[in-house]
């Protein structure tokens, strides 16, 4: 009965959903303003049916209801209860569901908080959510119902893929999403825009904290995706250039450079069409994102789900919105205006760069994701494009990135005198490149010219991010109280890219890998600590048995900590998984997996050390958190405003 | 204005790949060793660790070589098959047991059916790598000079059988006790 609710209520979901579509879209089309009023109901309700549906699901996982097919195939009764309920998006059926169910919050958020904006612009922006909307949802009714049930019912289930079984797990799709499908937003700000044929007045300033908002969550959720491979693959690599890692990273990209091209629209009224075609491309490279996961048509250690018959429907799905999008583009972008111009040296000039940059590494990386699926398609064989690609052709719109990064934090609006600006920073320079050198030589010896490069880029963005608060504390003319949020914001995300880069630096340049076998007993060195083979014993979880290392590591004759990898076999899918055990400092991590038995009582284990690794999840986070920071005020102000 | 129409025509050149992509199967991965002589090697025999299997104890008969492991479940799934064909057939089927628990093999074998003439024990995976190993189970059709004539990954199947492996085999068969 449940699983028919959750069904029904989907397809009823999909009826107000083409509702919301049509009615606001024709209503502005034919001028008839009754029609426009029917798009904020249509999201509420939307939003009613699309959470029974979810529950739904939920309590089918819960119950364990194995006859319903996508339960058997996700789950099993020996599943601990969180798993149960994460396992709802262990496959590609719920993960389309929970997708829905995050459009129809954002949709929600965006009926209730936009009641001063203009009636028909905004519903025009519902209407084109209700377009991403009903496609999904017929999408999934057609070719991917969660609630299907078995012909034949079975005693037990599948179990949930024992990857996912993990605590960042449960947390990494749904924030992941959340950021994803947030872009659809500002995607359908800028589509509403591009139908009404104008940009209203102040357009970007309603956009932006949407647009922060889901890069925020974006932001978390590739850092928990990443601590997650980290730990769990039992590479001890947080990167692998993976294509749905990728197809993470670019909406990332993408909406890093609409978050900083919106600056420019707001502020100065230019770059306006460059903003729409930016929020365009951020939410077609999510739905994008969606397409290389769900289909396979790439080979990725994380498609859990691919089935070619739904490639096509995605593809058909990726025309109607992003080749529509960008037909309107097309013709309509041409009216959109920008107002005023700026000088060579001024802040617009940096953020075109940063702009030209941060597209630039999406078309690396786009071309290395999708490289091998050309030559494919042209017949010219097979091949795959790995790290050493991404890593060199990244680097190279990086360095100048973080260059301009600090210049255009302290360059002004409209024009700036460049000797003013070459007078202020120099010392900043001069400052990183000596502290980095010096810094880096006592700490881990400089070794090679890029480490060293990267390792004063990190400083030089520190140091100037934390130089613009401190002018305005120090100066006689600037108040620190004139320091807005949107500064802070600004301040404190660069301030962790710097961290971020730092991390990154320190970590590919001074890691410490190795492989080696072991028995009980053994002792060895891996840099200054020494591990010893305590101990190899059995235990047993709730639905898995495994083998258990006790490792002690020392630092001289001091013991820092005793590390326990598993290597566990889960009992229903019977694949092997290790569980790597870390100790973690803020310096850095000691990494020990699990590998396999080699006979004669001795095992390959691999020991990693990896300095300043955590300044890497550091770095992202604090930049996440200064996302934050930049939009309190707009949201404490939209809270207080519905309250009122 | 043709510069905002650049994006649309990027994007349309786009979904002309993903069209085209999606008819190719990306399991499909031809090896780069048919045509070529089996990879020389010398491994312990899984059953009997004093023995020694070598490659060159495939010459003189078309034979299977088949890369198989507890940990698979798709090996699982093929075992049967497998057995149903030592039964049925006089193909001669080696095994390459690849990076696995030695005692758990050995249990698979003693309840689910030994199908081969003998299982190499390959430990480190190092001989798997020898011969493109992407993911267990793969099988190699091996013709009786010892050159391999056809790999299929995953799960041997009787229609891949009938389709892929019986017309090679006839193909190289110089007496009629082949099949």
């Amino acid at each position: 009965m449940i699983p028919e609710i959750g069904q029904f209520s989907l397809i009823i979901a999909f009826f107000l959903s083409l509702t919301m579509a049509i009615y606001p879209i024709v209503g502005s089309l034919l001028n008839k303003k009754e029609l426009l009023l029917y798009a904020r109901p249509m999201a509420i309700g939307q939003f009613f049916f699309i959470m029974i549906s979810f529950f739904s699901l939920a309590i089918s996982f819960l119950l364990s209801d194995f006859t319903v097919s996508y339960v058997t195939y996700n789950s099993n009764t020996s599943l601990p209860f969180f798993y149960k309920f994460s396992a709802i998006w262990g496959g590609h059926e719920g993960s389309l569901l929970l997708w829905l169910t995050i459009l129809s919050v954002w949709t929600l958020l965006v009926s209730l908080f936009t009641k001063k904006l203009p009636e028909r612009y905004i519903s025009l922006v519902l209407g084109v959510l209700g377009i991403i909307s009903s496609s999904l949802l017929i999408f999934t009714l057609l070719t991917s119902n969660p609630f299907e049930r078995l012909l034949l019912p079975v005693s037990d289930g599948n179990d949930l893929n024992p990857l996912l079984q993990d605590p960042a797990m449960v947390m990494h799709p749904p924030i992941l999403y959340i950021g994803y499908v947030g872009f659809s937003v500002p995607f359908a700000f800028a589509v509403a825009a591009l139908l009404d044929g104008k940009l209203e007045k102040g357009w970007a300033s309603w956009m932006t904290p949407w647009t922060v908002a889901s890069w925020v969550f974006l932001t978390l959720g590739i850092t928990l995706g990443s601590w997650w491979a980290y730990y769990e693959l039992g590479w001890g690599g947080w990167w692998f250039w993976d294509p749905v890692e990728n197809a993470s990273f670019m909406p990332w990209l993408a909406g890093t450079a609409l978050i900083h091209s919106l600056q420019v629209t707001k502020t100065r009224g230019l770059f306006k069409s460059w903003t729409i075609l930016l929020a365009i491309l951020a939410f077609s490279l999510s739905l994008l994102g969606t397409f290389l996961v769900r289909s396979g048509i790439l080979i990725s250690v994380h498609a859990f789900a691919t089935d070619p018959q739904r490639g096509i429907f995605i593809l058909a799905l990726l025309s109607l919105i992003s080749g529509g999008a960008l037909f309107l583009y097309a013709f309509r972008a041409r009216t959109i205006k920008d107002e005023g111009s700026f000088d060579l040296v001024s802040r617009e000039s940096f953020l075109l760069i940063n702009n030209i940059l941060l597209i630039v590494s999406v078309l690396v990386i786009l071309i290395g994701t999708l490289y091998p699926l050309f030559l494919d398609a042209l017949g010219m064989g097979k091949i795959s494009v790995g790290p050493p690609y991404f890593n060199l052709v990244f680097i190279i719109p990086m360095i100048p990135l973080s260059l301009f990064l600090g210049i255009g934090m302290h360059a002004s609006w409209k024009k700036t005198s460049l000797s003013k600006l070459i007078n202020k920073l120099s010392l900043l320079v001069l400052l990183s490149i000596i502290f980095g050198y010096l810094i880096l030589d006592f700490t881990f010896g400089v070794s090679n010219f890029l480490t060293l490069i990267g390792f004063i880029l990190g400083l030089w963005i520190i140091l100037s991010s934390i130089s613009k608060p401190a002018e305005y504390i120090f100066s006689n003319k600037l108040k620190i109280s004139n320091f807005t949020n949107k500064l802070w914001g600004m301040t404190v995300s660069h301030f962790g890219m710097g961290i971020f880069i730092i991390g990154v630096t320190i970590t590919s340049t001074y890691s410490i890998e190795t492989d080696r076998s072991a028995r009980v007993g053994d002792s060895w060195d891996v840099g200054i600590y020494s591990f010893t083979f305590d101990d190899l014993r059995s235990v047993s979880g709730p639905n898995y048995e495994a083998q258990e290392a006790a490792i002690s590591v020392f630092n001289g004759n001091n013991l820092i900590t005793q590390l326990l990898p598993q290597k566990r076999i889960y009992s229903v899918q019977q694949s092997p998984m290790t569980e790597a055990d870390i100790d973690n400092r803020l310096a850095r991590d000691i990494f020990v997996a699990l590998g396999e038995p080699l006979g004669d009582g001795s095992w390959s284990l691999r020991v990693q050390i990896k300095p300043l690794i955590r300044f890497i999840w550091l770095g992202a986070i604090i930049m996440a958190l200064g996302g934050l920071i930049s939009i309190s005020r707009s949201l404490s102000e939209s809270v207080r405003n519905k309250y009122d | 204005m043709i510069k905002y129409i650049i994006p649309l025509i990027i994007f349309f050149t786009l979904v002309g790949f993903f069209i085209r992509g999606l008819s190719l199967n990306p399991s499909y991965v031809p090896s780069p060793l048919i045509g070529k002589n089996i990879p020389n090697y010398e491994l312990q025999d899984l059953e009997n660790l004093e023995n020694t299997i070598r490659s060159s104890d495939m010459l003189g008969n078309v034979s299977l070589l088949n890369v198989w492991a507890t940990w698979c479940i798709e090996c699982r799934n093929e075992h049967p098959f497998l057995v149903e064909l030592s039964e049925t057939t006089n193909i001669p089927i080696y095994g390459l047991n690849w990076k696995d628990n030695r005692s758990d093999a050995l249990d698979w074998l003693q309840t689910l059916g030994d199908p081969y003439v003998s299982s190499a024990y390959d430990l480190t995976g190092e001989i798997a790598i020898d011969w493109g190993v992407y993911a267990a189970p793969e099988t190699f059709l091996i013709g009786s000079d010892g050159i391999i004539l056809y790999k299929h990954i995953a799960a041997l199947t009787p229609e891949v059988w009938t389709k892929e492996f019986v017309p090679r085999i006839l193909n190289d068969c110089r007496n009629e006790f082949c099949l």
